[in-house]
């Protein structure tokens, strides 16, 4: 049995279920990572003392993670408009680069936590590093997920492109939502934990 | 597909303008840190800079300016309100002024604190 409205436009929500259940999931994400920000503001204001975030972290190699997540998200947005104009080659390349890039930014920041660990600088050393930890695992995790699922529509998933191409088009949309949500959440845990 | 070639061409003219406000903004956010305007203004600025980028990565890669669904918009409106709720816990707790405000005893940064 066909699953209805995976292209076509509900007509009662004005979007395809892809999109809308995306975003459902997104709504939540917004939460979880929400709850977390408001931890940080917490733990923050009820400190003693709360130490310069550039004074323990490497700020060049946060300012090079941000340069190579933001790339990322350009680079999938070019996927799906590549997608978008019947370019499968192009959106090959794309797709490829956007998984390049998330496992640049998983190489840096695996090379950050083991210097971390090498100077005992675990979750439980400071309340800093206790949500430092939390926030970036949680993060990095995203991006673990993200280059699973970009992954496969890169790869085996791309065979969908030549039987259901709008279909295919929708769930590169929609793992790009996801991606470009990731990216944000970066955007802000960048200044929060490096800068301020 | 849905949407024609020329739109999407508009679309990818769009991307590599916010590509462009991305990066500068990037070394904005990190020349911005260096200036010494005090530790509250410093926290203002750098995430008055950051919600830019949040903003342009919502409105133009998440596709959010085009979209006319009032379900998606109604969603994502009270997102936003609860997402200011959770902020807002941790300040209600500080302007809460019944008793005295107590340190939490286990906010302590010891490790680095000859930084």
């Amino acid at each position: 049995m066909e699953i209805p409205y995976t292209v076509a436009e509900r007509p009662d929500t004005g979007v395809n279920n892809v999109k809308l259940g995306i975003w459902l999931f997104l709504a939540s994400e917004v939460m979880l990572f929400g709850g977390l920000f408001s931890t940080y503001v917490i733990l923050r204001l009820g400190g003693t003392d709360w130490p310069l975030g550039s004074d323990i972290l490497s700020v060049p190699i946060g300012t090079f993670n941000t340069a190579v997540l933001i790339g990322s998200s350009v680079t999938m947005v070019m996927a799906h408009a590549s997608l978008k104009m019947n370019q499968f080659d192009q959106f090959k390349k794309y797709m490829g680069l956007t998984v390049l890039l998330a496992l640049v930014f998983l190489t840096v920041k695996s090379y950050e936590y083991f210097d971390k660990i090498s100077h005992g600088d675990l979750p439980s050393a400071s309340t800093f590093l206790a949500i430092y930890w939390t926030m970036t695992a949680l993060h990095g995790l995203h991006i673990i997920g993200g280059v699973v699922v970009n992954g496969y529509f890169w790869g085996p998933g791309s065979k969908m492109f030549h039987s259901r191409p709008e279909m295919f088009a929708n769930r590169v949309e929609a793992a790009g939502l996801y991606w470009h949500f990731v990216d944000l959440v970066w955007i802000f845990l960048f200044p929060v934990l490096y800068l301020l | 597909m849905s949407g024609s070639h020329d739109d999407t061409q508009h679309h990818i003219s769009a991307y590599r303008k916010v590509a462009g406000a991305l990066a500068v903004l990037t070394v904005v956010t990190v020349l911005a840190s260096y200036i010494e305007v005090g530790v509250a203004l410093g926290i203002v600025l750098a995430l008055i800079i950051a919600t830019t980028k949040g903003s342009l990565v919502a409105s133009v890669f998440m596709h959010l300016k085009d979209e006319k669904s009032l379900w998606l918009t109604g969603t994502l409106i009270l997102t936003v309100v609860f997402w200011f709720v959770l902020m807002l816990i941790p300040i209600m707790g500080r302007m809460d002024n019944v008793g005295t405000y107590k340190p939490l005893p286990n906010a302590n940064a010891v490790a680095h604190e000859a930084h």
